[in-house]
């Protein structure tokens, strides 16, 4: 058996990253998402690698895309208006095509908001952080070991594909503390990177990064081809959980620490009788759309349970095609809903009334 | 042991201070003490002593605390009354010190005074179970960073190795070396070893001064069985 270890959830993405092969950490602090920083400061001077605490986020995102240009596995994380910031540079990785890791350990917004946790960044994750026609594959942990397994997925996946990977996870999730088995450590920069700018040695053509065509016709087929990579990433890369869903009459759609208080309201409902499962995405880009539309031939109606106005209710709704009812349990601004207020809805929804 | 009028907990962060500190406070008010508890964490956003204000008053304890913990605002601020509890020398204290170097940079603006009146006792938590202090050097390396940070020098070891409300007792006695080394290394006495109240009946005998610690868990809880956290990747 492996050894466990106990972990802040913002200290296993920095492990489990550094086991992954990332040796370039850029970023600016932020609550809270710092642990991740400060583990980085600690750890990489004595692997050999970089820790660097830029002037800005925008230099931070913009320092990634240098050191991604080399094929080397770089990352940057931050909380909610510090993503914001990084979104120009996010939309460059991806416009070049760029593999990288972007950590956001959401907090209560809009604005300035407050340093409490929130998933409010749903939308501005899952529809392409950024100007321009563009997705990044979003990863949501639900626990402190997803916090690691996932950011090494999220690496691995980056790479293949060749496009920013975000972990997207709220503040409670950053902050709690789990038993966690690392990953095993990989070498750096184990795959091959053809397209990597790392010196011609005088043996083939030079490579480019850019994101600039001069030619329209060139942009535009650059921009279609890429989504024929996306087609094939939401055909082969969504990941979600069932618990409890067998004969399931209520489905509870949620992901990240409110899965977690969803799992409490599950359990105690199924003590009370009512039949309720849960479908917990863990991918939000690509969403696990061919689940859910499956139960929606089963239950009477969708119960989502989100830090926000209902953000995924929107995909919730899409992905069910509104065959059935979609109800929404929320909390924001830094509050969390208790078990009671998810299981309330759970009821109502499976006396066959959507509550309002 | 005879509590000393003030009891400090630092050490890393994680290591579980403010658990044991609120434990102890209310160990030491059952015992019929006065006591008041300050959180001088200025650096951790979540999870602190504010969120156990309502235990420690039911009590009858005293919270002193940054009226900005558990807020919206990241300001690192301590109350004025927090001397208070350092000067009035007719009731116990409990502190609750931030971790790392950094979290107790702010304890030396007390040190002062509480070495002067010399009637403290401050106990360094160590887990072995946290990476940054999984070996006896690198926690001792972290007490040299507190003291240096603080200007106040540590008196003794709470042990505390522990895996959340996943550990076992067999956790807690396999770390024993771990915490003697540490002891021996650091010149300083085994004061505590905490575990979950429900473990020490198996650790009677086996772990020098045990001290139970009643651990509620927050979420829902990963069984070994549990897919949850194991997604398939």
């Amino acid at each position: 058996m492996q050894q466990k270890v106990l972990m802040k959830g913002n200290e296993a993405i920095a492990e489990a990253a550094i086991r992954a092969g990332c040796r370039h950490y850029l970023g600016y602090p932020i609550t809270p998402q710092t642990e991740v920083a400060a583990y980085m400061a600690k750890r990489m001077p004595k692997i050999g690698g970089v820790f660097l605490q830029a002037e800005s986020e925008i230099a931070a995102i913009n320092m990634v895309y240098g050191v991604a240009s080399t094929g080397k596995r770089a990352m940057t994380s931050s909380s909610s208006p510090g993503i914001a910031l990084k979104c120009e540079g996010i939309s460059y990785l991806a416009g070049s095509d760029l593999p990288a890791l972007i950590v956001n350990v959401q907090r209560g917004g809009p604005g300035l908001g407050g340093i409490q946790p929130s998933q409010s960044d749903y939308f501005l994750a899952t529809r392409g952080p950024g100007h321009g026609d563009f997705h990044v594959l979003v990863f949501a942990p639900a626990s402190v070991q997803e916090m690691a397994d996932l950011t090494a997925r999220a690496f691995d996946l980056a790479e293949q594909y060749r496009m920013p990977a975000m972990i997207l996870a709220d503040g409670t999730m950053g902050q709690m503390m789990e038993p966690v088995v690392l990953p095993e450590a990989k070498e750096p920069d184990a795959a091959e990177k053809p397209w990597a700018t790392t010196g011609t040695g005088l043996r083939r053509k030079h490579n480019v990064i850019t994101s600039l065509y001069l030619n329209p016709a060139e942009l535009e087929r650059r921009n279609v081809e890429r989504f024929q990579r996306y087609a094939e990433i939401e055909k082969k890369e969504p990941m979600w959980e069932s618990f409890m869903m067998e004969d399931a009459e209520v489905c509870v759609v949620s992901y990240g620490i409110t899965a977690r208080i969803s799992r409490n309201a599950i359990v105690e409902a199924r003590r009370q009788g009512i039949k309720v499962g849960m479908i917990r995405p863990i991918t939000l880009w690509p969403f696990p759309e061919q689940p859910l539309l499956a139960a929606a031939g089963q239950v009477k109606g969708f119960v989502c349970v989100e830090l926000n106005m209902g953000q995924m209710k929107q995909d919730v709704e899409l992905a069910v095609r509104c065959r059935k009812p979609v109800d929404l349990c929320y909390r924001v601004g830094g509050m969390i809903p208790s078990p009671d207020e998810v299981l309330q809805h759970i009821r109502t929804m499976a006396e066959g009334g959507e509550r309002k | 042991m005879q509590p000393k009028r003030l009891t400090l907990f630092a050490g890393h962060y994680g290591s579980g201070k403010t658990s044991i500190a609120i434990q102890y406070a209310l160990a030491l008010r059952r015992s019929g003490k006065a006591v008041t508890v300050a959180d001088l964490d200025i650096v951790n956003p979540y999870f602190r002593t504010k969120d156990s204000e309502q235990r420690l008053r039911a009590a009858g304890i005293d919270l002193i605390c940054s009226p900005y913990a558990g807020t919206n605002l990241d300001a690192p601020a301590m109350p004025a009354q927090t001397y208070a509890l350092v000067a009035d020398r007719e009731t116990y204290g409990v502190l609750d010190v931030g971790g790392d170097d950094r979290g107790a940079l702010a304890l030396g603006r007390y040190a002062a005074a509480i070495r002067e009146e010399d009637n403290y006792e401050m106990l360094l938590v160590i887990n072995r179970s946290r990476p940054l202090t999984a070996t006896p050097e690198d926690t001792v390396a972290v007490l040299r960073e507190i003291e240096a940070a603080c200007g106040l020098p540590f008196t003794g070891v709470a042990h505390n190795t522990n895996l959340g409300p996943a550990t076992t007792a067999q956790d807690v006695l396999d770390a024993i070396p771990y915490a003697q080394q540490v002891c021996r290394l650091a010149g300083l006495p085994l004061r505590m070893t905490c575990a979950p109240a429900h473990l020490c009946p198996a650790l009677q005998g086996r772990a020098e001064h045990l001290f139970p610690l009643q651990i509620q868990p927050l979420y829902y809880q990963l069984s070994e069985e549990d897919s949850y956290g194991k997604a398939d990747l």
